[in-house]
């Protein structure tokens, strides 16, 4: 088992004919990716990788019977991108592009709340279901199938930290990014519910960053509801104050989001702490055996 | 992106929101003739883009021309927070009846707009956030009709006893909002808000910071961009699109990922050494952008070793051998490189830098360990 995306994963991609789309979608074929359908407007009857193209998702979805869209349009029309995925009927949606206004990121989660649809990011790398499913663009080759679960707000810091727990002997269930914006559709709240009832995972390691309080409400969750145990890492325990780290969300305001208080937030509430990513995997090994 | 307070009042007059009579200027003769119009007693408001200007001196109430001369005089020789003053808003002084705190953020953890209101103004919101958050009333606006006119009313009753200024101040907090969401704002602030003797509702301060994200459709407020008072390293890493803060260290850390750049920067600090900056070169890293971002890096003095940690997914570990190879030819680079890359083609990367005299390193922890071992 697995959460988000897997065998049953259908997968459209949106802006399949540019750039990234089409090498993420050759990436995520070869991982073994039932990817159905792409969209392009204009490039409608055209095929990449061997997939066919579309103009828009409602004749995709109507024609492939897709379920799970990832975005990779340049930030400017990713935001109707989602829109016109949620209205097709898509349930899942993972948008990669970076740079999408907040204010935008507000009208889309109202927009969506009452539809069918989950969205993860903007910003995302992407999910990951080991041996089951690949959807964006985290490195395939890193990933080994196992019993931990591993969601973070960044990229390349997840795959340092995966790839030595992979290198430790162990395996994951599911692995995402949710995304480096201030306003995302999926939070770590809502990955540890579905975790919590995955019978594959058995435990969960929560990668956070300065900015925001997504990690101190987590803590509380874990601590209040919980069952299975939890690992943590925090980056940006040297970002100065009020400076956007790469990241649109990773900003300490004035005092407030600083990786110092996330770290006791964790700690108070139960979830171990590794210094260092090497720390993490190590303490996970022990944990796990 | 942050503006001055007096841009950020030329924007709330261009939105019918009342502030002082007011003049910018940059040097005391310039103070001394703006005073024929704004008369005296005036107040003298340093311009620079950090909080405390107040308790660092940089404002200042000028009864006579003497003082208005001695204040200009030394408020435009000093530095507030390192920052040096090259600019004074010359403001008429409002006899002030109520002071009020108004202000409009995205609220993270809600995903909505929330406009906040306090009945203390002149003081740090972030302060009586913490220690008494009851103080402060909370309005959220509906993400997608807006703020709504009974909510603005909300606002104005829970600041005013008197109808008519509450009414007023429903319709500054309609204006403050189109603000906000017109120009992709992550903050909107008036504090105080002040209620003068005559019963005229003022944004005696302004504040306006702008979303990075929404920049793109607003060359206006690009325009606003004072670049003197930004990091000019930071700002040509923008423009070249990398993601570069300066710190004080000695460890220049070259890295691909936010959250990785961070979590570089805080390894190198956990065994023992000091790095010069945050540096995240992104995803699709071409070896041009691996020159860019060392000629940026090479500018800050203090560095005096290099740590590239490169973990390849999307990036290939050859492009940026390839980067590293050119830099050091025609940057005539004499720091010590560390180089840890690993992932997508890092043996086809070895192969490249095998000649090149770095250090090698296979672990981010061993790499941030050689790092600090050169320095001694």
């Amino acid at each position: 088992m697995s959460i988000f995306v897997g065998k049953e994963t259908k997968l459209l991609v949106q802006g399949i004919t540019g750039r990234d789309g089409s090498f993420h979608t050759m990436q995520m074929l070869k991982y073994g990716t039932n990817v159905v359908a792409g969209v392009t407007p204009g490039r409608g009857g055209q095929t990449v990788e061997g997939v066919p193209v579309f103009n828009g998702v409602g004749e995709a979805v109507e024609k492939t019977g897709a379920n799970t869209s990832v975005i990779f349009v340049p930030a400017k029309f990713a935001v109707d991108a989602i829109y016109e995925a949620a209205d097709a009927g898509i349930r899942l949606v993972v948008c990669i592009s970076e740079g999408i206004p907040a204010i935008d990121m507000v009208k889309v989660v109202a927009y969506l709340r009452d539809k069918d649809c989950r969205l993860i990011g903007p910003n995302s790398p992407g999910v990951v279901s080991p041996g089951e499913a690949k959807v964006g663009i985290l490195p395939g080759h890193i990933f080994k199938k196992g019993n931990v679960g591993v969601v973070s707000r960044s990229g390349t810091l997840t795959y340092e930290i995966v790839d030595q727990i992979t290198k430790s002997g162990l395996g994951q269930s599911t692995c995402l990014g949710i995304g480096g914006d201030p306003i995302i559709g999926t939070k770590f709240i809502d990955c540890l519910e579905l975790f919590a009832e995955d019978g594959a995972t058995e435990a969960v390691v929560v990668v956070g960053e300065i900015g925001g309080r997504d990690e101190q409400d987590t803590a509380e969750y874990v601590k209040r509801n919980f069952k299975k145990p939890v690992f943590g890492f925090i980056a940006g325990k040297t970002a100065p104050a009020d400076k956007r780290m790469g990241h649109a969300g990773a900003i300490i305001s004035g005092t407030a989001g600083t990786a110092a208080e996330k770290i006791k937030a964790f700690e108070e509430h139960g979830i171990v702490v590794g210094e260092t990513p090497t720390e993490v995997a190590r303490i996970l090994k022990k944990h796990l055996g | 992106m942050k503006v001055h307070e007096y841009q950020a009042k030329e924007v709330f007059k261009k939105y019918g929101i009342l502030t002082p009579m007011e003049m910018m200027c940059h040097s005391v003769d310039e103070v001394v003739a703006a005073t024929k119009e704004i008369g005296i007693p005036c107040v003298i408001k340093a311009q620079v883009m950090v909080g405390g200007r107040g308790k660092a001196g940089g404002i200042k109430l000028a009864k006579s021309e003497k003082e208005v001369r001695q204040h200009a005089e030394s408020i435009l020789n000093m530095e507030i927070k390192g920052i040096p003053v090259k600019k004074v808003l010359v403001s008429e002084a409002i006899d002030i009846g109520s002071e009020a705190y108004l202000g409009i953020i995205i609220d993270r953890g809600e995903k909505k707009t929330v406009v906040m209101a306090c009945k203390e103004g002149g003081v740090e919101i972030e302060e009586i956030a913490r220690q008494r958050p009851e103080a402060i009333y909370k309005v959220y606006a509906d993400s997608l009709m807006g703020l709504m006119p009974h909510r603005a009313r909300e606002v104005g009753l829970f600041l005013y006893e008197d109808p008519k200024v509450a009414f007023e101040c429903a319709a500054v907090t309609s204006k403050l909002y189109k603000i906000f969401v017109d120009l992709d704002s992550s903050l909107v602030e008036i504090n105080p808000l002040v209620v003068d003797k005559r019963g005229r509702l003022i944004a005696l301060d302004a504040k306006l910071n702008f979303d990075d994200n929404g920049l793109f459709r607003h060359p206006d407020v690009e325009a606003m961009r004072d670049r003197e008072s930004e990091d000019a390293s930071e700002l040509l890493a923008k423009e070249q699109d990398l993601s570069y803060v300066r710190l004080s260290g000695n460890i220049g850390c070259v890295v691909n990922g936010a959250g990785l750049a961070m979590a570089t920067m805080d390894l190198v600090k956990h065994f023992g050494g000091e790095p010069a900056n945050f540096l995240d070169i992104g995803g699709s890293s071409s070896p041009e952008k691996v020159m860019n971002a060392l000629r940026i890096l090479l500018k800050d003095e203090n560095v005096k070793v290099i740590f590239f940690n490169i973990f390849g997914g999307i990036t290939r570990c050859d492009d940026v051998a390839n980067g590293i190879l050119q830099a050091k030819q025609t940057l005539n680079i004499k720091h010590p490189i560390v180089a840890r890359l690993t992932g997508t083609n890092e043996d086809k990367a070895m192969d490249i830098l095998k000649e090149a005299g770095l250090i090698f390193a296979k672990t981010m922890d061993e790499g941030a360990q050689k790092a600090i071992e050169l320095l001694k």
